[in-house]
């Protein structure tokens, strides 16, 4: 009896001591050091450097292994890259052991997420071409009034048509649409002579294109406000609704197309909405001949963009040589590597001309930078724009309004923390 | 047991005993490390308001008691229609996918248990080797299967059927149904259970959601045979015989001969299932993150996502411990019925009085000796 009893008892013992060590290293390990905000220079240390990286493929992995190498090279700390499979699974991981990466790729969905909850350096100030990023990248990575990681490349939306059925349907490179009236009719003229017209997503990462063009958005200027179901949105996608009943535009899914340059390459559309992504449809589809145009005007010039940023953990052991590496990295020339290597948009305005004598064929990317709006990225709206593309999907059969006007209550919530 | 004669041997158990525990203590040390521990965190996150940021233990981490679970329950906003949303569609799927998976697996069994049977060893292999290929692997599979343009709907349209877009295709399968029968999708319905509207409670699993029930019942049915299987063998020829002599037809001797005798493995096999369906991630983290409009979401992938998305890190802690007291529940409950189903089992009286019966006769023989 004496030894049944002691036995469970002895385990509980040694379960809660192990309990108690562990609440031993978790707090030793991150100890608050409390670094005040962006006050003063970081000290440079010879600490090794990670940088964790989600990468697109192999020219984009070699090409950031390359320059963070030469780095290390020229400063003499030395520098490894590791690409993640699922970024947001091994950045939170590292977060919560309190040894992260130095350097991390953030994209915006997760960015004022992980600055609220302290995860995150905010060191923009001390960037030294600070001045020569878009002012709307440096605002998508700006929480509570600071600037804080510097936008590593963006990507813009714009109209991207397969010149040979354009060309097969008669028409010529007079008539690529400016307006939301040509587009339109051009797309029905598309469907008239046998051929695909408009495809696109019904997601806002998409459609949302539309209430830009209509000079709306989904939250105020301020960001404080939500502006869900404004009446400029609510006009954006009774017009999308309408291109889609009256068949001048399908779905990706209708058609059977993963993404855009699916339906492109497959020639299930003439027209579609994507990003300078676009360029890697080429590996797919040989023999596509494509051309990248300005989307067209609602009652203004409007697209969206997407924007990662050299996010810097506050618990990294050597923010002096991180800080280094990203003012390496973000240089103009380095960002005209990047963009030769793996297709991406240089994040500061000094490389925009480079870049367009470099890349002709993709000047309506970054005309649209001038005008792009940012999706809005406060901490819990990813989920509301997730639940506003699954409610979208039955955009066809249902009422704009109704949605909106559900997403809007979710968005107030939101944004009130 | 009071015996003076029992005292040496006592002393033996307990030699007995420190050694059991001492060949035990790793097992029990990596356990208590990687499983115990991990619970109690676990279950300490969901009362917090972690935000991932250090050690959830650190100090600045705050009680807040139940608060994540209401948010979770209340069906409120979007995180009370998601969780509403994940228990619907994994209710359905596991509605589904057990009993079909069940009666597949016993039917495998009984053909493959056949002694007439040729190439009994091929059967086994193929039949089993679903289960043991990864689940990842398998979900490529099928989104290549089951693509709009696949090889499914290929097959489909031999037949002149119009097969859908699969895993794009949202609309529930008993609302395409009813929409068939003239009943109209009612534009507003309100909410009633977990923020989500009766209707939706209706429409049932969607497309995107059947080709996911198909290849679960692919996938395990080929493990649960293997069960039944070494039942079927342990049962013996004798029974089925003294059955045959008796008259018995053979869908009488399976039914009230062969099936009451695999009642035991018979729930283990439903507990399994029942298990295994509500805690369905693999397939949702690889094929369809949830999509289309969350019809494929079940509750430990909105757990994963809760948590690693929304950096809402008590909040997927408490669906996990939530989604843990579903499945103890429906445990619960299948025993209770298939307990109480069967007048051969012995109830707990009768268990109790053939103990204390079989003590009073080795207490005799013991005296007898």
């Amino acid at each position: 009896m004496l030894i049944r009893r002691s036995a469970p008892l002895g385990l509980i013992a040694a379960g809660a001591a192990v309990v108690l060590t562990l609440t031993a290293c978790g707090g030793n390990s991150t100890s608050p050091t409390a670094s005040g905000g962006a006050s003063g220079a970081y000290t440079k240390t010879t600490n090794a450097i990670t940088v964790l990286i989600g990468s697109s493929g192999a020219a984009e992995t070699s090409s950031v292994q390359a320059a963070v190498a030469a780095w290390a090279a020229k400063s003499g700390i030395s520098a490894k890259v590791q690409v993640a499979s699922d970024l947001t699974q091994e950045a939170s991981q590292g977060f919560a052991s309190g040894s992260p990466a130095d350097l991390l790729y953030v994209s915006t969905d997760q960015f004022s997420g992980w600055a609220k909850a302290g995860n995150l350096e905010a060191y923009g100030d001390q960037l030294a071409n600070k001045a020569d990023f878009y002012p709307n990248l440096v605002s998508a990575f700006t929480y509570n009034n600071q600037f804080y990681c510097a936008p590593k490349d963006f990507s813009t939306l714009a109209l991207v048509v397969n010149t040979d059925k354009w060309k097969a349907a008669g028409l010529t490179d007079a008539d690529y649409p400016t307006t939301w009236a040509q587009l339109e009719s051009i797309s029905q003229k598309l469907v008239a002579a046998k051929q695909p017209g408009l495809v696109v997503s019904n997601e806002i990462q998409r459609l949302g294109v539309f209430v830009a063009q209509n000079g709306g958005s989904l939250v105020s200027a301020d960001g404080k406000t939500a502006t869900v179901n404004s009446d400029a949105n609510v006009a954006a996608y009774t017009f999308a609704k309408k291109l889609l009943t009256e068949g001048a535009a399908k779905l990706n899914s209708d058609v059977g197309a993963g993404w855009g340059g699916e339906a492109l390459g497959k020639g299930l559309a003439t027209m579609v909405i994507e990003g300078n992504w676009i360029t890697g449809v080429k590996k797919d589809y040989p023999t596509l001949n494509y051309k990248v145009v300005e989307l067209p005007a609602g009652t203004q010039k409007g697209t969206l963009e997407y924007t990662n940023c050299w996010g810097m953990s506050k618990d990294g052991k050597n923010k002096g040589g991180a800080l280094d590496l990203v003012n390496y990295l973000t240089t103009t020339q380095q960002q005209l590597q990047f963009a030769k290597d793996f297709g991406v948009m240089p994040s500061v305005k000094s490389a925009a001309s480079d870049y367009k004598s470099q890349f002709p064929e993709m000047t309506a990317f970054l005309a649209g930078a001038d005008y792009a709006q940012n999706l809005p990225a406060q901490p819990g709206v990813a989920a509301v724009l997730a639940d506003l593309n699954s409610q979208m999907a039955k955009l066809k059969t249902s009422d704009p309004k109704s949605i909106l006007d559900t997403e809007q209550s979710a968005m107030t919530q939101a944004l009130a923390g | 047991m009071s015996d003076h004669g029992q005292r040496p041997r006592r002393s033996g158990i307990n030699r007995q005993g420190v050694a059991g525990w001492i060949f035990v203590a790793p097992t029990i040390l990596i356990l208590g490390l990687f499983m115990f521990v991990p619970v109690l965190m676990a279950a300490w996150v969901s009362l917090s308001n972690w935000n991932g940021h250090g050690s959830p233990l650190e100090t600045g981490v705050g009680y807040v008691g139940g608060n994540n679970y209401v948010a979770v329950l209340n069906g409120q906003g979007i995180a009370g229609r998601d969780f509403g949303t994940s228990i619907r569609n994994n209710f359905y799927y596991a509605l589904l996918v057990v009993p079909i998976q069940t009666a597949i697996s016993l039917g495998l069994a009984t053909f493959v248990n056949r002694r007439a049977l040729k190439g009994k060893a091929f059967f086994r292999t193929a039949f089993y080797f679903p289960s043991v290929t990864s689940s990842v692997a398998i979900t490529v599979l099928w989104l290549f299967l089951f693509a709009g343009t696949g090889s499914v709907n290929s097959v489909l349209s031999w037949f002149g059927v119009h097969g859908p877009n699969w895993f794009q295709d949202s609309r529930g399968i008993f609302q395409i149904l009813l929409n068939a029968l003239g009943v109209q999708t009612p534009a507003n319905p309100p909410a009633s259970l977990f923020g989500i509207s009766w209707w939706e409670w209706v429409a049932g699993p969607s497309v995107a959601m059947c080709a996911f029930i198909f290849m679960a019942v692919f996938t395990t049915s080929g493990t649960f045979m293997l069960l039944f299987l070494a039942a079927l063998q342990a049962i013996g020829e004798e029974t089925d015989e003294a059955a045959m002599i008796d008259g018995a037809s053979a869908w009488q001797r399976f039914r009230y001969v062969t099936v009451p005798m695999l009642r035991p493995t018979l729930f283990t096999v439903l507990t399994l299932g029942t298990i295994g369906t509500w805690q369905v991630f693999d397939q949702i983290y690889t094929g369809t993150k949830g999509g289309p409009s969350k019809t494929t979401l079940t509750p430990a992938y909105l757990s994963y996502d809760a948590a690693f998305t929304s950096q809402a890190w008590g909040r997927g802690s408490a669906i996990a411990f939530i989604l843990f007291f579903i499945i103890i529940v429906f445990t619960l409950l299948q025993r209770m019925i298939l307990g109480q189903a069967d007048p051969t089992l012995p109830s707990r009286r009768d268990r109790l009085a053939q103990r204390r019966l079989s003590t009073l006769a080795r207490r005799g023989t013991t005296k007898g000796a």
